[in-house]
């Protein structure tokens, strides 16, 4: 559905995005992560044709986006990281004008509005002007205009980034529910999110692609290893020799107070640092698991070895 | 054309919700009025050369300011970020912001149409250089407002394309006060380059078909001009 091919852009001198080549089949949901910077809106403004690409292309479809521009455009339904409204517009007046645009049927958009208002719980809003609306309904209406025209492609840049936790559920099951009918690609920063929306992922870094995979693969890769952080009130040195002669677990590190302890997935050595704990009479202040962070991910994918292919 | 339409609509539709287009129009009427009624009963005429002459600088400034939100509020609010990946030409969101508010300027001079009713009850005017003068006020005005409209093409800030451009407005309209100083050849093309060169004949009931051509020809520039620097924004 969507062909990415030697994409390069630069702003001025600096490098944004580095020959990325990437595709996403028909009715996929896949995840662009990486930390701030890297490249992920870039990317996705030289999708949707607001930027142009210094190299490369993209095809949407059947469409390049450097021949076919409009038509690739008229395909994908756009929400990006900050929210693009006409505040002295109400909601209804404001889905009109884009269902206008993207060339929604004359006769269909006014049932268009009301479906999509539905969709996206806009009910009790569908009148008011849009500035006065909260964070989270603008954020609603953001949705509801990029799904207007029924787009083949859903390109939504960070969709869940400063709304409240109900909203941030809300919005991951639309998109879930939007993900059926269209292909759709999202980016973010938020790693469970990836694990919950997405089936395969694309990590970039400083404009590069670093890890793409299918989210099961990403998940082992990233519960390679179980962590666990102890925090105990002992000797270091004694604690950190008894607990890396503990069967199962393969490395102990020592850091802030805290101890970092890394085994295989399948193990749990924690009844048994309990034992060791209480057999050598020290304080368990605090045991707890650890998720490993984006950070970490980064860290092990760029200094650990080349990513697989 | 559709979508030139639609755009056109929206423009004007909220120019209505905002106070900037009452505001607007409502110093032109106040202003032009007063220069319409001093004219008037001082020299007991029976024309609006008193409204054309303000009139025709009021335009101007009054386009920059209609003008300046229409590109650059878009750059700041980011909905200018739907515009560009909307199935939509660059040259069609111009041409629908440029009738958008073309659109208001008329409704501003339709409200003006009192003045030569005044003068038809009162009077027997000459209807010709009236004709004449709303032709010349309009060409004036698309010229105002495209240039408005390319000042507000390059900048995220209305005041600076509101200044912007005031300031190009500003130069073509003395570019003809400034030939008097210049050899003679370059004076020609200064003068034929003037904005307020070409008004007078207008006011006169005069149709000058290279009037004409020159207030479209600037208009065509700017919009034109317009057109590039939107499509310049997707190469940075």
């Amino acid at each position: 559905m969507i062909r990415v091919e030697n994409l390069t852009k630069y702003y001025g001198k600096r490098l944004a995005v580095d020959n990325i080549s990437f595709n996403v089949e028909k009715g996929e949901i896949v995840g662009l992560l990486g930390p701030n910077a890297a490249g992920k809106t870039t990317t996705m403004r030289m999708i949707t044709g607001f930027l142009a690409p210094s190299q490369g292309n993209i095809w949407v479809s059947d469409y390049d986006i450097r021949n076919h521009s409009l038509e690739a455009r008229q395909l994908i339904g756009y929400l990006p990281e900050a929210v693009p409204l006409y505040t002295d517009m109400t909601v209804t007046s404001y889905l009109d004008f884009l269902a206008r645009i993207r060339k929604v049927d004359k006769n269909t958009i006014k049932s268009r509005i009301e479906e999509v208002i539905n969709i996206c719980h806009l009910e009790e809003y569908a009148n008011s002007i849009i500035g006065k609306l909260s964070k989270g309904y603008r954020q609603r209406v953001g949705v509801a205009q990029a799904i207007i025209h029924k787009p083949k492609v859903l390109i939504l840049d960070e969709p869940t980034i400063g709304i409240d936790p109900l909203q941030v559920a809300m919005t991951r099951q639309l998109i879930r529910e939007l993900g059926k009918e269209s292909t759709v690609i999202l980016s973010t920063h938020i790693l469970p999110e990836v694990s919950m929306l997405c089936e395969r992922v694309i990590i970039i870094n400083e404009g590069k692609i670093i890890a793409e995979d299918r989210i099961e693969h990403l998940s082992s890769l990233i519960s390679g290893s179980k962590r666990i952080r102890l925090e105990v009130e002992g000797p270091s040195k004694e604690v950190t020799d008894r607990l890396s002669r503990i069967k199962g677990i393969l490395k102990v590190s020592y850091e802030n107070h805290h101890y970092i302890i890394e085994c295989p997935p399948q193990q749990d050595p924690r009844a048994k640092i309990m034992e060791t704990m209480v057999q050598n009479g020290w304080t368990l202040l605090s045991l707890e698991s650890i998720d490993m962070s984006l950070e970490d991910i980064f860290l092990k994918l760029t200094t650990e070895e080349e990513p697989g292919e | 054309m559709k979508n030139i339409t639609t755009i056109a609509i929206k423009e004007f539709k909220s120019y209505l919700s905002s106070p900037m287009a009452y505001v607007v129009s409502g110093i032109f009427l106040a202003l032009t009025g007063f220069f319409f009624s001093i004219s008037s009963a001082t020299y007991f005429e029976t024309s609006i050369r008193g409204f054309l002459g303000i009139g025709s600088i009021l335009l101007l400034l009054l386009a920059a300011v209609l003008t300046m939100r229409l590109l650059a509020e878009e750059r700041k609010l980011g909905t200018l970020e739907l515009l560009l990946t909307a199935p939509l030409r660059d040259s069609e969101i111009i041409l629908g912001k440029f009738f958008g508010s073309l659109g208001i300027l008329a409704a501003m001079l339709v409200l003006t149409f009192y003045y030569p009713i005044l003068l038809l009850i009162f009077g027997d005017p000459d209807i010709g250089p009236i004709i004449t003068g709303y032709i010349g006020l309009l060409l004036l005005g698309c010229t105002a407002l495209a240039v408005g409209l390319f000042a507000s093409s390059l900048t995220s800030n209305q005041i600076v394309a509101a200044v912007v451009a005031g300031g190009i407005l500003g130069a073509l309209w003395f570019a003809g006060s400034a030939a008097g100083l210049l050899p003679t050849a370059l004076a020609e093309i200064f003068n034929y380059l003037s904005l307020s060169t070409h008004f007078p004949d207008f006011m006169t009931g005069i149709i000058d078909t290279r009037s004409i051509i020159y207030y479209l020809s600037i208009t065509a520039l700017f919009l034109f001009l317009a057109t590039r620097s939107l499509e310049n924004s997707r190469w940075n």
